[in-house]
């Protein structure tokens, strides 16, 4: 990677992602959605079974809404110009753009679970996998992102837009309605969306519980990762470059 | 030789055909400038130049290299100051210079210094530390200049450059052109001011409606327009019916009082002094003043494209600091 990619992402990290916003955004997420479980179960809780949909949530919602600041913001203010006239590869300058995302996405991942090591027993979980699917996850989001704030030109429409995609996905991802107990109608929607396979992997990582092929979650997440990417250049050099 | 070569370059938005069909060079080492009203592809010019619009059809050489194909390999030589100064707010002058330095893979040492470099030549050093959003309008031109040249370009594309700030900073920003290019830059800007033109460019090229209908050097320009001799008198006083007297003793010259004291005489031939200093002796008027009139650019504009171009004092529009 060049020179010019390293200095991009190190420019958003230290701009956008390490502001007080968003440090805090990471900590208040977990915490109010745990929260909310904890009230409607009364009090009875089971925080490991609920901790993959957390997680998955807090990357989801961490990374997308980051983009439409990195990206649509910065169009808006025209600095991305400066940035698309550098003599950097749209493909280069698009990965520089989105790794920050990526990698505050795993970050805030790891909060709930450290949330989580003081409150119960961890054992069990395959670490490994389990960050194989936190990344899969931060990667495809972010470039669900990048998909979005290709679409759009104002950051309120990012907002919107990206909410288009991400309810639905909290809902229909498996989390915490398995798909088992979905309408019929609806799960063909489920296996549309690249948060069920990220959330399967994560369920059987944690819990042993996974009801699709892991390599075929990864199949699926790698394609749909690529597919967006290579779907946002193209927009990119075809609506930008005008 | 020339460094820019643009041959039958149009752009196309939907309908509208911004940019139809354009070709002209420009020369390694010159101040090169675009002249023209808004809307009339000024930028849109520019974007196909640097890279940030495709061009419906035609051709770009710049430096040998193909200027649509390679552009990738172009941006590394060119520098670019937009006619909107597009930093970052958040940062600083002196990190918003180092970071467009290492978007040219410059070193971290040599990106310093020569950001450090730029802030003192552009009379900023003082204000490096502060945030950009806290420049005045004046400010974040000179540094978007200093950002549009910090990897020493070989062409420098500015458009608009002194466009909405205030007078002193406008007049400082002429100088730092003409001092880069002095030192080896050509410079490509666009501009709809004409003294601005007239002022800071080697040669011109007057676009309009998307079209490019003159390209020369002033000199050029102003004399080519010039059909007629003119000289001016200011007299002394006052002489009723003068105009017929000198129509009847210089048969097939023109006569216009253009004000009490001053009369202007136009020939297609040159203009001999003597007989003119005669005759108003004759007459008993002193002579205070007698120069010849050239056509102003202005005046070349209009009568190419027929339009009235703005002034240099609609600089004000964009109201001081
Ligand atoms: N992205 C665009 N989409 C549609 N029309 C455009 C676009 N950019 C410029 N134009 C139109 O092209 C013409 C030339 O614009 P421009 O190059 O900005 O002129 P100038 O810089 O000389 O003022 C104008 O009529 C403008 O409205
Ligand atoms: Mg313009």
């Amino acid at each position: 990677m060049s020179r010019a990619f390293w200095n991009i992402l190190l420019k958003d990290i230290k701009t956008y992602y390490l502001k007080p916003p968003n440090i805090s955004w990471g900590i208040i997420f977990p915490v109010s959605w745990t929260l909310m479980f904890f009230i409607r179960s009364g009090g009875a809780v089971d925080i490991r079974g609920i901790l993959p949909g957390v997680m998955a949530l807090s990357v989801l919602f961490g990374t997308t809404s980051m983009l439409a600041v990195t990206i649509t913001f910065e169009r808006r203010q025209r600095s991305f110009e400066r940035l698309l006239v550098a003599p950097i590869s749209l493909n280069q300058l698009m990965l520089a753009k989105t790794t920050g995302a990526i990698i505050f996405g795993v970050l805030y991942a790891f909060v709930p679970v450290l949330f989580a090591a003081f409150l119960i027993d961890l054992s069990g979980i395959n670490w490994f996998f389990t960050f194989i699917s936190v990344l899969l996850i931060a990667v495809t989001s972010t470039f669900l992102g990048l998909f979005v704030a290709v679409s759009v030109s104002e950051v309120f429409e990012a907002q919107t837009f990206s909410n288009f995609f991400r309810f639905p996905m909290v809902f229909l991802c498996g989390l915490f309605i398995p798909l088992h107990n979905l309408p019929v109608f609806l799960r063909p929607l489920s296996y549309l969306l690249p948060l069920t396979y990220g959330a399967d992997m994560l369920k059987f990582s944690i819990n042993h519980a996974g009801s699709i092929p892991v390599w075929l979650s990864i199949l699926v997440l790698v394609a749909y990762g690529a597919g967006l990417f290579l779907f946002s250049t193209y927009n990119i050099q075809k609506k930008w470059i005008d | 030789m020339s460094i820019i070569e643009v041959t039958n370059l149009s752009k196309r938005f939907g309908d509208l055909e911004a940019v139809k069909g354009i070709s002209f060079s420009v020369a390694e080492g010159e101040i090169f400038g675009f002249l023209g009203p808004n809307g009339a592809g000024k930028t849109t010019t520019i974007n196909m130049l640097t890279g940030l619009a495709r061009p419906t059809a035609g051709r770009i050489t710049i430096s040998g290299q193909d200027g649509i194909k390679n552009i990738k390999k172009v941006q590394r030589f060119i520098g670019i100051v937009p006619d909107e100064s597009n930093l970052y707010n958040e940062l600083s002058g002196f990190e918003n210079l180092v970071f467009c330095a290492s978007l040219y893979e410059m070193g971290k040492r040599e990106r310093e210094a020569r950001a450090r470099e730029l802030l003192a030549r552009f009379g900023l050093a003082g204000t490096g530390k502060r945030p950009f959003k806290a420049y005045s309008k004046g400010m974040k031109r000179k540094l978007t200049i200093a950002a549009g040249i910090i990897h020493d370009p070989k062409i420098l594309f500015l458009d608009e450059p002194t466009t909405g700030i205030d007078v002193e900073s406008a007049g400082q920003i002429r100088e730092l052109i003409k001092d880069l290019n002095r030192k080896g830059t050509t410079v490509f800007l666009t501009t709809h001011y004409i003294e601005e033109a007239e002022r800071l460019c080697h040669r011109i090229g007057f676009i309009v409606d998307g079209k490019v209908v003159a390209v020369d050097s002033v000199n050029r320009l102003l004399r080519e327009t010039q059909q007629e001799n003119t000289v001016e008198f200011t007299m002394d006083k006052r002489k009723a019916g003068l105009e017929s007297l000198l129509q009847k003793s210089f048969p097939g010259i023109t006569v216009k009082e253009i004000s009490a004291h001053k009369v202007r005489i136009a020939s297609p031939e040159e203009i001999e002094l003597m007989p003119f200093m005669q005759f108003f002796s004759a007459n008993n008027i002193k002579i205070k003043e007698a120069k010849i009139v050239r056509p102003t650019l202005e005046e070349v504009f209009l009568k190419i494209t027929g339009i009235k171009i703005h002034k240099l004092n609609k600089e004000k529009e964009g109201g001081a600091k």
